[in-house]
């Protein structure tokens, strides 16, 4: 399949979570959204490593390039899996406060 | 390497602390060793010491300038902890943690002056953020931190993601994550549409308009002790991480990003200058003051040559010295607004004269420390000759910062009013009137402290 094809997912799964971020009221909804954002991006840099290897692999059989994409997308998960433990409990601590997780709360803050 | 290892360990040392020593004006003492032992270690790398020998090639690169930058925010961190221990005790129950997280945060600091790969740049990030989030919120009772919380973890978040998707698109065109890149060549779409995810991510880190929206909400509703961390040690860290990128980057940009970073630096004078204008509140007025100031460090980006980032490493010395005073006697009032300032010559005589000197290096009085710096990013701006017209415009901004700054200055001496004033130590003026004094030299001799960039 061309890289194209997950280009566009990847694009199209980033933009929905952009959209989600920007639009969502629910403190929750929109940390998913930003999830589906960091996995839109897994999901691109493996499509490339996978295409930088495949082109590397056509000169010399045995080469390892691309494979830093790959590792590249270890670290999100173990940093994303990091934020969600602060980002859940900080959630949890606005709730036992307010008993609600709408953003809208959030306005308050303005004056 | 040096400053990342052991601030990493003494952060987990900190936490430790906690659960053995009971004693809660012990911390302070036992992170300011700490934080003193990390200032050395990190000044004897500079000299070729180093704790570990690992190999770190392709991944971080250890040079002069990254090493002072972590210098002046070790020392930074070290003042705050002397000037405002007493208030970061006061905030949550568990002291030792707080200071742990600081730690973590110099880490991120360690990591973000010295990456040449862009897996660095994003781990540096979050290890810089995630601390935060946590000490945002750390007075849990309180709604205002909270919620200011919340709004920074779901900003800094959606940031991350922007970021990664920067990094993914120049990782599909280059083939690497390195951020050295040779050739003169044209950038591809892709790569430049990159690059611009890239530089919309950092701006909301530093908060440059138009990416600044959550500064105020964030710094005004969190504990004014960690608003005085976050708004000085983290924002100028960010600043390094952004010209590290773009001096890498120069060959390939050329002149097509210059009018981008022309708009921003623009926007965020013009936002952070008129809007502080308006404010009340003196601890939301330095919100977004901290915003224009970003504005003149974005002039380092512009011109990212020896200028700027000479220009920078001051920036950094003097805004972090004058934000951390003010913070820490803004910290022990009870009336954070303007008319609580009033009358405070009267009865403190030596915090008000003070407290004048870092506003004025903020305003960039000459004098001050304040005024080499801007002079040094206007003089890099100059020397790229270029876009002069944005000299004009910051010297203008800088002109209008004056006004509000002066605000705070002419309640203490010309108003009367009964001030509120936690009870302050003979240590924490002297320590207060060491700081003025590091600012007033750096203002007549900033050579004192460029010149460590070059032996």
């Amino acid at each position: 399949m061309p890289i194209t094809y997950y280009i566009t997912l990847s694009v199209v799964l980033f933009c929905i979570g952009v959209v989600g971020v920007l639009t969502r009221r629910n403190a929750i909804i929109i940390f998913m959204c930003v999830e589906l954002m960091l996995n839109a991006v897994n999901l691109m840099l493996v499509a490339f490593s996978k295409m930088h290897n495949g082109n590397a692999i056509a000169s010399a059989p045995n080469s390892t390039v691309g494979i830093d994409g790959q590792l590249f997308v270890f670290f999100i998960m173990v940093v994303a899996a990091a934020e969600v433990c602060v980002g859940l409990s900080i959630i949890v601590m606005m709730y036992r406060n307010t008993h609600s997780v709408d953003v809208n709360f959030l306005n308050r803050l303005k004056n | 390497m040096n400053t990342i290892i052991l601030s990493a360990i003494f952060g987990v040392v900190m936490m430790f602390s906690g659960i053995f020593i009971h004693n809660r004006s012990a911390y302070k003492h036992i992170a300011a060793a700490a934080l003193l032992v990390l200032l050395v270690f990190n000044v004897s790398e500079g000299n070729g010491f180093s704790l570990i020998n690992v190999d770190v090639k392709y991944f971080l690169h250890f040079e002069k300038f990254g090493l002072l930058f972590n210098s002046i925010c070790i020392f930074s961190t070290l003042v705050y902890v002397m000037l405002s221990g007493k208030e970061i005790e006061k905030v949550g129950n568990n002291v030792a943690e707080s200071y742990a997280l600081i730690f973590f945060v110099l880490c991120g600091v360690g990591i973000v002056t010295s990456y040449t790969n862009l897996l660095m740049l994003f781990i540096g990030i979050e290890v810089l953020s995630i601390p935060l989030y946590v000490l945002t919120g750390s007075d849990k009772r309180n709604l205002k931190g909270n919620e200011a919380s919340l709004k920074y973890f779901l900003m800094g978040s959606f940031s991350t993601g922007i970021l990664l998707m920067g990094i993914a698109l120049l990782y599909g065109t280059a083939g690497t994550f390195l951020i050295e890149h040779n050739g003169t060549r044209m950038l591809s779409y892709l790569e430049a549409l990159g690059l611009v995810l890239l530089f919309i991510a950092l701006s909301f880190k530093v908060s440059a308009a138009p990416f600044h929206f959550w500064t105020p909400d964030v710094y005004d509703g969190a504990p004014a002790v960690f608003t005085s961390f976050m708004a000085t040690v983290v924002k100028v860290a960010g600043f390094a991480a952004f010209i590290r990128l773009f001096e890498a980057r120069t060959g390939t940009m050329g002149s097509q990003t210059d009018r981008l970073i022309g708009i921003v630096i623009v926007l965020t004078l013009a936002f952070g200058n008129l809007t502080a204008v308006f404010q009340q509140s003196v601890k939301r007025m330095l919100a977004y003051s901290s915003i224009a100031q970003a504005g003149f460090m974005m002039f380092a980006i512009f011109a990212v040559n020896d200028t700027a980032k000479e220009g920078l490493l001051l920036y950094a010395a003097a805004y972090c010295l004058s934000t951390i005073g003010i913070f820490a006697v803004l910290a022990k009032m009870e009336d954070m607004t303007l008319e609580g300032f009033n009358g405070l010559a009267k009865s403190q005589p030596l915090i008000a004269a003070l407290v004048t000197i870092f506003f004025l290096s903020l305003a960039g009085i000459p004098l001050t420390a304040g005024f080499f710096a801007k002079y040094y990013m206007l003089a890099a701006m100059v020397k790229t000759g270029n876009y002069i017209g944005l000299v004009v415009i910051g010297v203008l901004f800088a002109a209008v910062s004056v006004y509000y700054y002066f605000k705070v200055i002419q309640a203490m001496y010309f108003k009367d009013g009964d001030i509120v004033l936690a009870p302050v130590t003979s240590g924490f003026k002297y320590l207060l009137l060491g700081v003025a004094v590091i600012i007033v030299v750096l203002g007549v001799y900033p050579n004192a402290l460029l010149s460590l960039l070059y032996f």
